[in-house]
């Protein structure tokens, strides 16, 4: 198997994807928005419960590949407890990483969101990494209209 | 092959080829095949989406442009003397190739999706009216549902819908349900994209008929795996892609019974589409002509002639019976891997293995399968509805050519026993 995809299906990965945090329904969310990629046939709803400006808790449902799940569980794994610009900040060094690859950002401030560093090399996934992210900064921007990346 | 001129009974002579089929050798057409893909042979497994181009195609057009590029249908000069013919020479192969009466009846476009937007913009604005009704099938690409909803839309009229059970078969007689005193018109493929399915066109036709319905054919995905005779049909338009029967990209053909395509008004408005021009009134050419607006894709138009005249140099029931036995073998292998269910398990298919694997997404198996040098296409096909009907968000296509190889589909089977390890 080449390495490249064992970087990009990484145990984490395959872990989260199969068994995704957070993904239930939240009942006292006070922002939903829903992420589409239609080419890809994924499907996610985000929840999040914001508390002045704080993301006090968060969840997903829906349908995807095991990228967008696992990216969908993670990011909502590392933005709970944050503030809405302490989580804006980590979407822009994730955005670097799938995008520009490990090099460009330090990896120990992305815990484990660095497990997705081999998205890089697979253009085609960067949309299923970063539809989740896109879901949150539209929830917390208060932006009613549905999501894609495509 | 044409008779020697001078000795007509040469041919006679020429001993019979003996019409076996072999995939080997039309491979070697096809220099792409033999590159490698990530470090592995490429197994493409991708002919519904785009053939590949036999050396002869990209030849032909090459030969155009070193030899013969000008204007069509303008110039008196030596070299758009020959552009044209080269182009008319192609609209004559064409029509051959469909067995159409008349070359006048073959419209040049870029495709599928042109030629149905076409119709449903002549053909079908002047027959729509407020409170009728254009039928289609649950299997559909969007190509051939997008134009006749904006065209229901802009007339007031209604969009109704024909079912398919669990296998992906049309059903004939809820089809029939639905002609109704409304129905101006019906649009159909003949072989569907993401299931395979071929649809029982004389039949279709002839309840169509019987009704006074026109029948327009998405055959994008017939002209390359089955024999079209339009005649034989009775169809009024069917339209394909050059791309997708080993030609260019950007090419594709409209065909139309001369009686329609003469009533029809024309679609969009530019040269070669006139007969006169005056600030006051412009007088329409003559079809093809008059839907045929701008400089046309003559070098698409000769690329598309010279598939057709590959095409033909292959023994047609051996190669097409060479087909089939892939379809069968793809189907006995991957019915062997284990949950992996078949998606369009129609009795009557060409060319399409679309499956789904218990708890993968058929994008993560796509993008495994690219790493074993394995393309094949993941996702919706451009068929949301049907998407919708099967209960899926997606699925994974193998779909086949006249170059694929049993081999081939082992490497798609040994791809996705890679796949269920890894996401087991």
């Amino acid at each position: 198997m080449s390495s490249e995809l064992d970087d990009l299906y990484q145990e984490v990965i395959l872990d989260h994807g199969r068994r995704p945090r957070n993904f239930h329904d939240l009942p006292d969310a006070n922002r939903k928005v829903e992420g589409l990629n239609p080419l890809c046939g994924d499907h996610f709803t985000l929840y999040v419960k914001l508390n002045g400006d704080r993301i006090e808790d968060i969840a997903f449902e829906g349908t995807g590949c095991a990228i967008s799940k696992a990216s969908a569980s993670l990011m909502t794994a590392s933005v709970k407890g944050k503030t809405v610009s302490e989580a804006g900040d980590l979407f822009g060094r994730f955005h670097a990483l799938v995008t520009q690859g490990p090099d460009s950002v330090s990896l120990a401030d992305l815990g484990k969101l660095a497990s997705l560093s081999g998205v890089c090399e697979f253009p085609t996934r960067v949309k299923c990494a970063s539809l989740a992210w896109h879901a949150l900064k539209n929830a917390l921007e208060e932006k009613k209209e549905v999501v894609s990346t495509e | 092959m044409r008779p020697h001129p001078v000795f007509p009974e040469a041919a006679v002579l020429r001993p019979r080829v003996d019409p076996v089929f072999d995939a080997g050798r039309v491979r070697c057409d096809f220099p792409i095949l033999a590159r490698p893909v990530r470090g592995k042979p490429l197994a493409y497994l991708d002919s519904a989406a785009t053939t590949q181009k036999p050396r002869q195609v990209v030849e032909a057009m090459s030969r155009f442009f070193d030899q013969e590029n000008a204007n069509v249908h303008r110039g008196v000069h030596f070299l758009s003397e020959k552009a044209t013919a080269a182009y008319e020479g192609a609209r004559e192969r064409v029509r051959r190739f469909l067995n159409a009466e008349s070359a006048a009846e073959i419209v040049f476009v870029r495709g599928t999706t042109e030629a149905l937007n076409l119709v449903a913009f002549t053909f079908g604005k002047t027959r729509v009216g407020p409170g009728d009704e254009v039928l289609i099938t649950a299997m559909e690409h969007h190509s051939n549902i997008v134009p006749w909803q904006m065209l229901c839309a802009d007339r007031g009229a209604k969009l109704v819908v024909a079912p398919i059970d669990d296998r992906g078969v049309l059903l004939l007689g809820e089809l029939e349900k639905r002609i109704g005193p409304r129905t101006r018109l019906l649009a159909v493929t003949h072989v569907s994209n993401a299931l395979g399915t071929v649809n029982p066109l004389p039949q279709i036709v002839a309840l169509a008929h019987g009704r006074g319905v026109p029948v327009v054919v998405d055959g994008a995905q017939s002209a390359p795996h089955l024999l079209v005779d339009v005649r034989q049909l009775d169809c009024d338009f069917y339209a394909f892609s050059g791309h997708k029967i080993y030609g260019p990209t950007g090419i594709g053909v409209l065909y139309g019974k001369a009686e329609h395509l003469e009533e029809m008004p024309p679609w969009q408005g530019g040269g070669d589409m006139i007969a006169s021009v005056t600030f006051e009134k412009t007088t329409y050419n003559r079809a093809p002509y008059k839907f045929e607006a701008g400089t046309p894709n003559m070098a698409g138009a000769v690329g598309l002639a010279a598939a057709l005249d590959w095409f033909d140099t292959l023994p047609r029931p051996a190669a097409f019976a060479h087909e089939a036995a892939l379809l069968d073998y793809g189907t006995e292998v991957l019915s062997s891997v284990h949950g992996l269910r078949l998606i369009g398990v129609a009795p009557e298919k060409a060319g399409v293995l679309s499956f789904v694997l218990e708890g993968i997404h058929p994008h993560d198996i796509g993008t495994v399968l690219d790493r074993e040098g394995v393309a094949i296409r993941t996702g919706h096909h451009c068929a949301q509805p049907l998407m919708q009907r099967l209960g899926l968000a997606a699925t994974a296509r193998a779909s086949l050519g006249l170059y694929n190889t049993r081999g081939e589909l082992d490497a798609l089977v040994a791809g996705l026993e890679k796949v269920r390890r890894m996401f087991a």
